[in-house]
């Protein structure tokens, strides 16, 4: 039944500062957030005001695109801040987090009696419907509609990323519920990608179909493996659900509890030491490196990132992780000049080109800084990206069609079928430059516009 | 750093309110070829491959050098000088075919980068030094600043700029030279520089021998026939850079371990030619061994140095496959079917940079067609 599906393109960049298999617990942070950022496409209507006091699980926002969709609190407490950046745009909601925590009671829902509907109702209020991603175009599930198949992956691929086999061990009846949970929102299959050899804590699992993948980044992606398994055409829609999620899922109709509790990533070049921390979605990013962060040279500055080097978020020191990060990476900032960086051998920075040397230890890690690395060109090489998509797409016509707004052409070659990320290995390899990833988004966001 | 801060002072005069904010583009061109500059990355992946233009350009140029210096050696050789006194003739022959190639081409990139205001594209490093390599060392000095404004005018420049064009600019240059001034680009007397101030040595290139006589002919000094061993190494007449197959080789070496030059184009280059040499060979039209083809001629030189172009090539692997070896056929079937016009190399890379966007087109269709059959099953 298990398939296992091989992937020769791709690749693993190997960075300094692997989080080691040791979980830091730490203390409930002062403050908790909850942003719309973290979502594609939402128009968020405030439900809360500075003040109020909420539950784990009460709502904060909804979405005025989809009002049934609600955000909500990670945390008990009070509503401290309402956030709002130009053009009053929403950008976070602040929940002060009190020492002992209140949760809000949902029906623990009978599985086997309840309907479809009732399951998405509790879903909805709870708030973990949020987590729930629509394909295609990567947008929050929507409830009045039915997905051919559900995919989860059990493995992230990209640099750095948290190890799920450590993270959810002794997770399997959170797993198993959330899976249950997952099988009753399509009449279609759910299908479980997990890494070939570290399939061990999720082979367990009842109900699902399992797939393994061998291979580099993006194998890990959940789009690259719905590729290979059930691909997205013209008019289909599908559905995809973080694992950690899965498992918050699956504790919500086992206790009828919103436990927004996870275990994520510290890591990166900069972390003095990176390792697993257990905390509550939306926490601060300064509870998580909380003095963990290497010296910097005067005048040298960290670029913290929500999510992985390739695809997260930039956060400032005082901001939280994003609802969508397993991780949070700490690298050096590149903001300074090379005097002919370009015509020098730079042994320490990394290339998949041959046209410099790290070819000559292929498994050396890496502390790369976020500089561009030269000038925006337009496109020149070619055959390059095509290494980095392992899919029957070709990215340059794909790019280019986006670029000229073309809708059927970017149907045709496969935009129902990607998300920006499946494209960061490709912006990352560039030579010349360009924001691919901002290309994909572009591309999607006109094929919302126009269907 | 001293440098640095000299730059950094001059900086204001040149951007955006500055005195000479005209010339921004042109600083800016000079300060990142000095510096790679400190922008970070802004949207998208945090961290980026070092690898850039600049990077991919130079070792295109590296890979020209050992037929550029060979080639150098050569026009000294080929009026009877040996040694270092033959590199010495050579060198101060084509050093200014390379100064005018390249300060006629640039002037007008930098021209144009500045009207549009973009950053200077590093892509005439290449084509400046290719132009000077494809002609033939006796060319007039006006002729090759004339046919390199055409190229980088009409051949890129009104497509947008690098990576836009249809034609390779280094070739338009040729092409443009050949059928404008062909008294001065072919004859006899081309191939050889004049010692002295006088024109003392012509013969006909090996290629001409070959599509007229079927053999590669004679040395014009001292009257020995040429070997195929001669003409591998390189020692026999034709443009400055073309002639040695060996160091052309050496410079595929390192397009290909880099991976900026596609083998797949490369290799089907080859092939195409190969079989169609042995074609005409069993057809009777030819009776000398195919493999000539591949070592006389601009045939080598345009196989790993021209038509691995990535923006004028096909875009797509199975795009490379077929073009490649349609332009080897067909510069084979023009030495052999049009004795007028022995070198089919350059006709033939332009007529397939025509057609590789039509192959690519249809690369791609299939692509889409498997695409669109799935929603019609799902229907």
């Amino acid at each position: 039944m298990s398939k296992n599906i091989k992937l020769r393109k791709g690749l693993d960049i190997n960075l300094v500062g692997r989080a080691e298999r040791t979980v830091a617990e730490r203390p409930m942070a002062a403050s908790y957030a909850v942003s719309p950022l973290d979502y594609e496409n939402v128009t968020p209507k405030l439900l809360v005001k500075v003040g109020d006091r909420v539950k784990a699980g009460n709502a904060l926002f909804f979405d005025k695109n989809n009002p049934r969709v609600l955000f909500t609190s990670p945390v008990s407490g009070t509503v401290s801040a309402v956030n709002r950046g130009e053009k009053r745009k929403l950008l976070n909601v602040v929940v002060d987090a009190d020492a002992v925590q209140e949760y809000e009671q949902f029906e623990s829902t009978d599985l086997g009696s309840a309907s479809r509907e009732q399951i998405v109702e509790t879903m909805l209020s709870s708030g973990i419907w949020t987590r729930l991603v629509q394909r295609p175009f990567g947008l929050i599930a929507d409830p009045e509609k039915k997905p051919k198949a559900i995919f989860v992956s059990a493995f992230d691929s990209a640099p750095l990323a948290p190890e799920y086999d450590f993270v959810l061990a002794g997770c399997e009846k959170e797993l198993q519920r959330g899976f249950d949970v997952l099988a009753r929102l399509t009449d279609g299959k759910v299908h479980l990608s997990a890494l070939a050899g570290r399939e061990g804590f999720v082979a367990g699992i009842k109900g699902v179909e399992h797939h393994t993948f061998e291979g580099k980044h993006p194998a890990g992606n959940v789009g690259v493996q719905i590729h290979h398994i059930d691909p997205v055409a013209k008019g289909e829609i599908v559905w995809s659900m973080n694992i950690q999620d899965v498992a918050v899922l699956g504790r919500l109709f086992l206790t009828g509890r919103l436990d927004m509790s996870k275990t994520v990533a510290v890591a990166g070049s900069e972390i003095d030491k990176p390792q697993y921390c257990r905390i509550i979605a939306g926490a601060p990013v300064r509870s998580l490196l909380d003095g963990n962060v290497r010296k910097q040279q005067a005048g040298a500055a960290v670029r913290i990132i929500s999510g992985n080097v390739l695809t997260g978020r930039k956060v400032e020191a005082d901001g939280y992780i994003s609802a969508d990060a397993d991780m949070l990476t700490v690298i050096p900032e590149g903001d300074r000049y090379e005097l002919l960086g370009w015509a020098m051998p730079r042994f320490h920075r990394f290339s998949v080109s041959r046209a410099y040397f790290s070819w000559i230890c292929p498994r050396k890690a890496y502390r790369l800084d976020t500089n561009l690395n030269g000038g925006e060109r337009p496109f020149v090489v070619t055959g390059l990206y095509e290494k980095y998509l392992p899919m029957d797409i070709y990215p340059m016509y794909l790019l280019k069609a986006i670029l000229a707004q073309d809708i059927d052409k970017m149907e045709s070659l496969g935009i129902y079928e990607v998300l920006p990320e499946d494209f960061a290995l490709c912006e990352f390899v560039d030579p010349s430059k360009i924001e691919i990833q901002q290309i994909v988004r572009d591309g999607i966001n006109l094929m919302i516009k126009e269907s | 750093m001293g440098l640095r801060n000299l730059v950094d002072k001059m900086k204001p005069t040149f951007s955006k309110g500055g005195k000479l904010s005209f010339l921004g583009s042109t600083f800016d061109a000079f300060e990142t070829f000095l510096f790679v500059p400190n922008t970070t990355t802004t949207k998208g992946a945090h961290i980026r491959d070092c690898n850039d233009m600049k990077r991919t350009m130079i070792v295109v140029v590296m890979a020209l050098i050992p037929a550029l210096l060979f080639g150098m050696y050569n026009v000294g050789y080929q009026v009877g000088m040996t040694g270092f006194e033959a590199f010495w003739f050579g060198f101060l022959k084509v050093l200014p075919l390379i100064v005018v190639s390249y300060v006629v081409g640039l002037a007008i990139e930098f021209g144009f980068a500045q009207s549009r205001g973009h950053e200077v594209n590093e892509g005439f490093l290449v084509s400046g030094l290719l132009i000077p390599m494809i002609m033939p060392v006796d060319v007039p000095l006006w002729i090759v600043a004339l046919a390199t404004a055409f190229a980088v005018v009409f051949g890129k420049e009104v497509f947008g700029g690098t990576g836009m064009n249809v034609f390779n600019p280094a070739l338009l240059a040729r092409a443009f030279a050949f059928f404008a001034y062909t008294p001065q680009m072919s004859g006899e007397k081309v191939w050889y520089a004049a010692v002295d101030g006088a024109d003392a040595v012509s013969g006909a290139t090996a290629l001409e021998s070959l599509s007229t006589s079927g053999t590669l002919g004679v040395h014009a000094v001292g009257g020995e026939p040429i070997s195929a061993c001669d003409a591998f190494l390189g020692l026999i007449p034709g443009s400055v850079g073309e002639t040695s197959t060996l160091a052309i080789l050496i410079g595929a070496a390192i397009l290909l371990f880099t991976g900026i030059a596609s083998w797949r184009t490369m290799l089907s280059v080859f092939v195409g030619g190969l079989a169609f040499g042995y074609l005409f060979n069993l057809l009777g039209v030819t009776a000398y061994p195919p493999y000539l083809h591949l070592i006389v001629g601009g045939f080598a030189f345009g196989a790993v140095f021209m038509a691995t172009d990535p923006v004028t090539s096909a875009q797509t692997d199975k795009g490379k496959y077929i073009v490649g070896f349609m332009t080897g056929a067909l510069a084979v079937i023009i030495r052999v079917c049009n004795p007028a016009y022995p070198e089919g190399m350059m006709l033939s890379i332009l007529f397939m940079n025509a057609l590789a966007p039509l192959v690519d087109y249809f690369v791609v269709e299939r692509n889409m067609a498997r695409r669109n059959r799935r929603i019609k099953t799902v229907k």
